[in-house]
């Protein structure tokens, strides 16, 4: 997928992967970024016309006006709606974007129409806490984020291997900078008062979840489901938290219930 | 030479399997490992410790701040230091300090280190550390990316509280006070300020910018320390500062015996028990994401994270531990010998003394304190006489008859 370098309302220089064509599609990527030539952005571009932002911290993009707050993340997604001019897109978020396309829909709740939750982040429930990511080290990660470890967790590392120190230098640098930016909104713990806001969302709305995910479990699928009206819950099995990389297909067949 | 006898308040009854059985001795460690009736003897013991170096004529007494850590008792060094204030007479209280920006508000610190300095007579020394990332991300729950710019925040309210005569409005981003008003005021205006520091540019402009001492607190020894300081000490030339050494301090651990084989029969087992116990923090927790700028991330960055360094993390043996300059150990002439090379070759004017060690019992930590006081102390006193006239980095406590004398207010 092409990528360009776009100004944002003065105040950042981020990263914009675009391409395909169909009906708008603005994807909120979760605290993990992109992964190199990501394969669930091919699978969305042939069927949609996409673009997924980076947040500062993510690859290049950064920033002079540094976000902090749960608002600063919400305007953020409407900043980059404006400055790409998007007209009615879908939106859909994956984990920490999740959180951020929840915001929008509950903020701008007549703006965003149609919108996708995949693993989203921005509930807690006390009985099922959400492991911390921000104490987990590298190699711990697979195990976290995927029904079948053995099988995905080369997508994480782009090939790389984390027992390797040359490679984890560098994951670890890159890691900083994005888990920075994350922490503002999931740090320590990632609720910033969603559930508070969940009634506003008026958008047509899917919440899809990976069966087995470890990260964020599928009891915070049900909840925001119930939470948010007119909503439906798809639970996708042999899927873990990375869910639109374990099953795209079904992942994508989700989406398409909001525009057929 | 200025000479503070610290004390980090661990906790001693670790078990001897904790490495294994436990993934950190900070963050997540079980209280089903702390006794209080045991924890009541071992606070007095500590006190007592602390108050007996004073009478041996340490310039300053010390505590310092962490939370949920077992090598480390003390989340509020305040307390420890009032308990200090009315019991010592002489002494610089050495609070090393108050993570300033997880007080709320943090005008809470301009207040309590109001309070310790004039309770003991103009003695308080305040720290101002931003807190390792155990202390303030994890247990106190600071968002990482943003713990520089409230440590800041917080800073600037504090020293405005301190200089301001009159009530003012304080609109930061992160504390919003319609009447920042400081009562009482601190005897000395301001205190002297040490901030500890880990090799970051902007810490040593930081330290600078201000006149503040810069301390470097790592268990790492004085050898390892080298090139920290020598990055220090550039950046005081480049700033066209004056090369005071008593704008700098160091953190050592040492224990002096009669004679070497003597301090190795006596104190091994104490060096073992903080080193290879004590220090066993999980990686996970060493570095949230964020704390540090990704300049200084870049070149530091550490590899213990893989597999297989979690696994095959060796013990550090005593001779590792005293021959790379870790722990200073030995008869007081080598004692001596080793703590010349320090403060010459780190240009230090101040020593945090870390001689109780681990868990070292209260006749041993005496007996090494005594030692390093009087057969050490008075050989190093005078290694700066160029600067024996430089007293901007240390206390100015009122005048002796200006000072309630402790003594009386103890017997009553």
């Amino acid at each position: 997928m092409k990528s360009r370098l776009m100004d944002v309302a003065g105040r950042h220089q981020i990263r914009v992967y675009e391409g395909g064509s169909g009906p708008e599609l603005l994807f909120m990527h979760g605290a993990g970024g992109l992964l190199a030539n990501d394969p669930f952005m091919a699978r969305l571009e042939q069927r949609y016309k996409v673009t997924a932002p980076l947040l500062p911290g993510f690859e290049d993009s950064d920033s002079t006006q540094q976000l902090r707050t749960m608002l600063d993340f919400t305007l953020f997604g409407f900043d980059v709606w404006e400055a790409l001019g998007l007209e009615d897109p879908i939106v859909v978020g994956h984990s920490m974007g999740g959180m951020i396309a929840a915001e929008m829909a509950a903020l701008s709740n007549t703006v965003v129409k149609r919108l996708a939750l995949v693993g989203s982040a921005g509930l807690w429930i006390d009985e099922e806490p959400i492991p911390d990511l921000f104490a987990k080290l590298p190699f711990e990660l697979p195990e976290l984020l995927f029904h079948d470890p053995t099988k995905f967790s080369a997508l994480l590392s782009a090939g790389g291997d984390f027992n390797d120190p040359e490679f984890l230098t560098t994951f670890l640098v890159d890691n900083a900078r994005r888990m920075s930016t994350a922490g503002k909104i999931l740090f320590p713990i990632p609720d910033r008062g969603l559930s508070e806001r969940l009634y506003r969302i008026r958008a047509r709305t899917q919440v899809v979840w990976g069966a087995s995910d470890r990260l964020i479990p599928p009891i915070y699928g049900k909840r925001l489901a119930e939470g948010i009206r007119g909503a439906t819950l798809t639970t996708i099995p042999n899927a873990g938290h990375m869910v639109p990389y374990e099953q795209p297909d079904a992942v994508l067949a989700a989406i398409a219930k909001l525009h057929n | 030479m200025k000479f503070t006898w610290f004390n980090l308040m661990p906790w001693p009854h670790l078990p001897n399997d904790f490495r294994e059985k436990y993934r950190s001795v900070w963050v997540d460690i079980p209280t089903t490992l702390y006794d209080p009736a045991k924890g009541h003897d071992l606070y007095n013991t500590y006190l007592d410790e602390l108050e007996y170096a004073e009478t041996l004529g340490y310039d300053g007494i010390g505590v310092n701040e962490h939370h949920a850590n077992a090598y480390g008792l003390m989340p509020s060094p305040n307390i420890m230091a009032a308990a200090l204030a009315r019991r010592t007479s002489k002494a610089a209280l050495v609070v090393l300090g108050n993570s300033i920006a997880l007080y709320n508000p943090p005008i809470r610190v301009a207040e309590e280190f109001a309070m310790l300095d004039v309770i003991s007579g103009g003695r308080l020394l305040a720290g101002f550390p931003v807190g390792t990332s155990m202390d303030t991300n994890y247990c106190y729950g600071d968002i990482p990316g943003l713990t520089r710019e409230r440590y800041a925040e917080a800073h600037e309210l504090i020293m405005r509280a301190w200089r301001e005569q009159e009530p003012f409005a304080f609109n930061g981003r992160y504390t919003k006070l319609r009447y920042a008003n400081c009562w009482p005021k601190p005897i000395q205006s301001p205190p002297p300020i040490f901030i500890p520091g880990g090799g970051s540019l902007e810490t040593y402009d930081f330290c600078l910018d201000f006149d503040y001492v810069y301390c470097y607190l790592s268990f790492g020894g004085y050898k390892r320390a080298k090139q920290l300081m020598d990055g220090y000490w550039q950046r005081v030339r480049d700033r066209g500062k004056d090369l005071s050494p008593y704008r700098a301090g160091f953190a050592q651990t040492i224990v002096v015996a009669e004679s070497d084989a003597e301090a190795e029969r006596d104190y091994r087992e104490h060096i073992d028990y903080f080193y290879n116990r004590c220090l066993h923090v999980y990686p996970g927790f060493a570095d949230a994401p964020g704390y540090r700028t990704i300049k200084t991330l870049k070149a530091n960055v550490t590899t213990q994270m893989t597999q297989q360094a979690l696994g095959d993390v060796s013990r550090m043996s005593w001779d590792q531990l005293t021959h790379d300059g870790y722990v200073i150990a030995g008869s007081p002439d080598t004692v001596v010998a080793q703590m010349k090379d320090l403060i010459t070759g780190l240009r230090v004017g101040n020593i945090f003394c870390l001689i109780h060690v681990g868990n070292m019992p209260k006749d041993k930590c005496m007996r090494s304190s005594k030692l390093f006081a009087e057969e050490v102390m008075p050989k190093l006193r005078d290694m700066w006489p160029e600067y024996a006239n430089d007293d901007r980095f240390w206390i100015h406590p009122l005048g002796r008859h200006a000072q309630r004398a402790a003594a009386a207010a103890v017997g009553g």
